[in-house]
């Protein structure tokens, strides 16, 4: 880490500095920029396994020419979505039936603390099997990893429901459907929001993960090519891109939250779980 | 129980030494501007003070007074702009050994994840008193302050004045010379509030320190105090320093039905109401 | 509390129920799946789904003569190794960087960078620097796992409650005291978080690097046995994975137990409403 190189400020520091954190930002990624390029450059890195900035640059420039790329990408992107979306909706949907019938919550804790720890990955040999390096496979793992996300965090915004407002749902014989649409789902909203930003990113490491490890197409596997074919210019442009990709996921997801929760009273962190 | 200690690092070294005619807390021209950006805002104008030893002096203004910045400055937290304050005739600049501060957010001062023993405790480790010494203390602090029953609970198990009895305990058991007090009853409730200043009258009594106590409630700084100093409105100066002449055995029912004390707390809330509407003393321009 | 001296104090018997009844809610559901696992493949001929019967016999003489030592006990010697580098590592960079808000601004984008990097394709470009030994794998494992350590910290260390830390400095605390009882204390549970997701990131990438290149590991004979078409050994495989991560979750839950007694306490008596 290179935290002990860059100056500290002064120990009581609550002052104002006068420079806005964002220009120290673009100033840190403007340093990162530089070491990648001067590493090697100064023969401080062997410049086959990390060539400089400059030539990365130049691989992705390449890469963005590509259709190829972009039809790596198109997959990546496809499979990420909708394996998010499967996830989404069983892990709400299964949420809020569980969670709203307290003995079929009661008996599936156990289960669902048992399964959740299950690492994605175990699956792969399986799913291989079955089907191949067939996008379906990088599927299946996107999908079993997201969902415990958000069916974890709709539980805990089913259970956080104000007893008194379900009382008084039920006192005046609201049906089901009109429990779950005025009373539950409005509570659970920031929970499920909050389950889907961390599936968000879940999900991009399983589908990324899977083109990787299955040969599914994607992103992934164009990093496998690129680093099984020695192309190694062309496997960092890739990593960046993927970098990239995961920082737009976090930012939409995390925009996505606040957008749907501005008019919520309460804004929450995430629970610990 | 206050003799006073040796010069330390964090007073300055080009001050004179301890001078026995000096007051124990002095503020002299204390001014303090924030500064964000380009925009600055004069919290303190040119305060001066000063608390004799063993003194119980309370601060009152009306709110956002500056009050608590006031206290920050003097403690040591927070650097003042010009003029300065000074412990013993020694200028403040970090928080000097000797002072001790209770806060109003007692939930907050006080560390969760210790216990009451722990948290009264770890300052005295800090200031490196002997394992025995530092038992006897903590006992003889918490069972000042009525929770002798409670060293192995957490703070966050006890009721709020029980939280800010150990933040009281914390402070006494430290042995400060000086001990400073922001608003400290502002969030307990009425019955707890009389109790708790009970206990600081009785504690100050006992043990001679010198209290500096910052509220915004005048019944509890007439009740409470030697002298009352009143603060203007921000930019904050003094606007009259009240000597308390109430006899030194106060009691809440007593006390606050003395005549006296009607005439102090009218003449204390007639300044305060006066600072509301922008009076300053004469000399002292307001730039509103 | 109080509820659990109430039921000690009735009949033995009914007792027994309550214990009957909640043993029942936690193993129920599992035995009913495990069982219909059992009876859907039980006459199985399919070749991708052997009867569970044959999977759990081979599970011993898959696992335990021999691979527990050879495979099992090296995943799990470099999934140590790398979980508690990224653990020092993460909470030491975290701390610094957490302590200085502009050293935090300057560097807060390039590790939101670091940390969307998917990290399994962290893989190919260690094997560059470390080739595929031990090393490589530990190291893989550091550089997936250090990020929510690194991030949490980060933002635990800058959320310490400010009266709290001017009281450190009222009292003054000195440089070890303010680490230990201040910064890391109160910087734990957002922590122990980060701790959690980087468990199962740490888990991920153990598999994943002996699923990509090596020559011995558990992600490796399960890859093994597929490519060997050895369907019930593979199977015996996943669940031992499963198994691991179970284990690990339970290992991670007790000690926070321990550890976070007071955080809960305080969470407790705050939603509780004071």
């Amino acid at each position: 880490m290179t935290a002990g190189a860059t100056p500290l400020a002064p120990a009581a520091a609550p002052r104002r500095r006068g420079i806005p954190d964002s220009a120290l930002g673009v100033a840190g990624l403007a340093g990162l920029v530089a070491m990648l390029e001067l590493i090697p450059r100064a023969g401080l890195a062997d410049s086959r396994f990390l060539p400089p900035f400059s030539q990365m640059a130049s691989a992705l420039a390449d890469q963005l020419d590509s259709p190829a790329f972009w039809q790596a990408l198109g997959s990546s992107l496809r499979g990420w979505a909708l394996g998010l979306a499967i996830a989404m909706g069983a892990g709400v949907v299964l949420g809020i039936v569980i969670g709203s019938i307290p003995a079929l919550r009661a008996a599936t804790t156990s289960t669902i603390e048992f399964l959740r720890p299950i690492p994605s990955v175990a699956l792969i040999p399986l799913v291989v099997l079955l089907f191949g390096s067939d996008m379906r496979s990088t599927l299946i793992l996107v999908v079993y990893a997201s969902f415990w996300q958000i069916l974890v965090q709709v539980l805990y915004g089913v259970a956080d429901v104000d007893p008194v407002a379900r009382d008084t749902a039920r006192s005046y014989r609201f049906s089901p459907w009109a429990q779950v649409r005025t009373v539950i789902w409005p509570t659970a909203l920031p929970y499920v929001m909050t389950g889907f930003r961390l599936a968000a990113a879940v999900a991009l490491i399983l589908e990324i993960t899977g083109e990787l490890v299955i040969g599914s197409p994607g992103l992934g596997k164009s990093i496998a090519v690129a680093q099984s074919s020695g192309a190694v210019t062309t496997m960092y442009a890739l990593v960046i891109v993927t970098g990239l990709i995961g920082v737009a996921v976090n930012l939409i997801a995390r925009r996505a939250e606040r957008r749907v929760l501005r008019w919520h009273p309460s804004v929450r962190g995430e629970v610990p779980a | 129980m206050t003799e006073p200690r040796q010069g330390t690092d964090v007073t300055d070294s080009s001050a004179t030494l301890t001078d026995p005619a000096a007051p124990m807390l002095d503020v002299r021209g204390l001014k303090k501007v924030y500064t964000s950006g380009k925009r600055s805002v004069e919290a303190i104008r040119d305060l001066t003070f000063s608390v004799g030893a063993g003194e119980l002096v309370c601060l009152v203004g009306p709110s956002g007074c500056g009050k608590t910045t006031l206290l920050r400055c003097i403690s040591g937290l927070l650097q003042c702009t010009a003029g300065e304050a000074a412990l013993e005739g020694k200028r403040v600049s970090g928080p000097p050994p000797g002072m001790a501060v209770v806060f109003q957010e007692y939930g907050r001062s006080l560390f969760p994840w210790l216990t009451v023993w722990q948290n009264v405790e770890l300052p005295l480790k800090e200031k490196k008193v002997p394992r025995a010494e530092r038992k006897r203390l903590v006992t003889d602090a918490l069972a000042a302050v009525g929770l002798a029953d409670s060293h192995t609970a957490h703070p966050w198990q006890l009721s709020g004045g029980m939280q800010q009895r150990v933040a009281i305990a914390r402070a006494v058991a430290y042995e400060p010379q000086v001990l400073l007090m922001d608003e400290p009853f502002a969030a307990v409730d009425a019955q707890t509030r009389a109790d708790l200043e009970d206990l600081v009258r009785s504690l100050w009594q006992r043990l001679g320190v010198t209290v500096l106590f910052v509220t915004h409630d005048i019944d509890e700084a007439v009740y409470l105090g030697q002298r009352v100093i009143v603060l203007s409105n921000s930019p904050t100066v003094v606007l009259e320093d009240v000597i308390i002449d109430l006899p030194a055995e106060r009691d809440q029912l007593t006390t606050r039905s003395l005549p006296r004390f009607a005439e102090l707390r009218a003449h204390v809330y007639e300044r305060i109401q006066q600072a509301k509407g922008g009076h300053r003393p004469a000399g002292v321009e307001s730039d509103a | 509390m109080t509820s659990t001296i109430g039921v000690a104090r009735r009949s033995e018997s009914s007792l027994l129920i309550a214990w009957a009844k909640r043993a029942l809610l936690v193993l129920g559901l599992p035995i009913v799946l495990i069982v219909a696992w059992w009876l859907a493949t039980a006459n199985s001929t399919s070749f991708y789904w052997p009867p569970l019967r044959t999977i759990l016999e081979v599970f011993g003489a898959t696992w335990f003569e021999g691979r527990m030592g050879t495979d099992v006990a090296p995943s799990l010697v470099r999934l140590g190794a790398g979980y508690a580098l990224a653990l020092v590592l993460g909470v030491t960079v975290g701390v610094a960087v957490g302590s200085s808000p502009t050293l935090r601004a300057v560097v807060e984008p390039v590790l939101e960078f670091f940390r969307a990097i998917p990290p399994p394709v962290l893989v190919p470009v260690l094997i560059l620097f470390a080739g595929i030994g031990d090393g490589m794998k530990v190291l893989v494992i550091v550089s997936g796992a250090i990020w929510p350590i690194l991030l949490n910290t980060v933002e635990g260390v800058r959320s310490i409650d400010e009266v709290l830390r001017d009281t450190a400095r009222c009292y003054r605390f000195r440089r070890r005291a303010r680490l230990l009882h201040l910064v890391l204390r109160g910087a734990s549970p957002q922590i122990v978080t980060g701790a959690r997701q980087a468990l199962s990131i740490a888990i991920i990438l153990m598999v994943i690097s002996e699923m990509f290149a090596a020559t011995n590991g558990l992600g490796f004979s399960i890859i093994q046995f597929q490519r060997s078409f050895a369907i019930p050994q593979m199977f015996s495989g996943i669940i031992l994975l499963g198994l691991i991560g179970v284990a690990l979750s339970l290992l991670f839950r007790v000690v926070e137990s321990r550890a976070m007694a007071w955080h809960r306490g305080l969470h407790h008596t705050q939603r509780g409403g004071n």
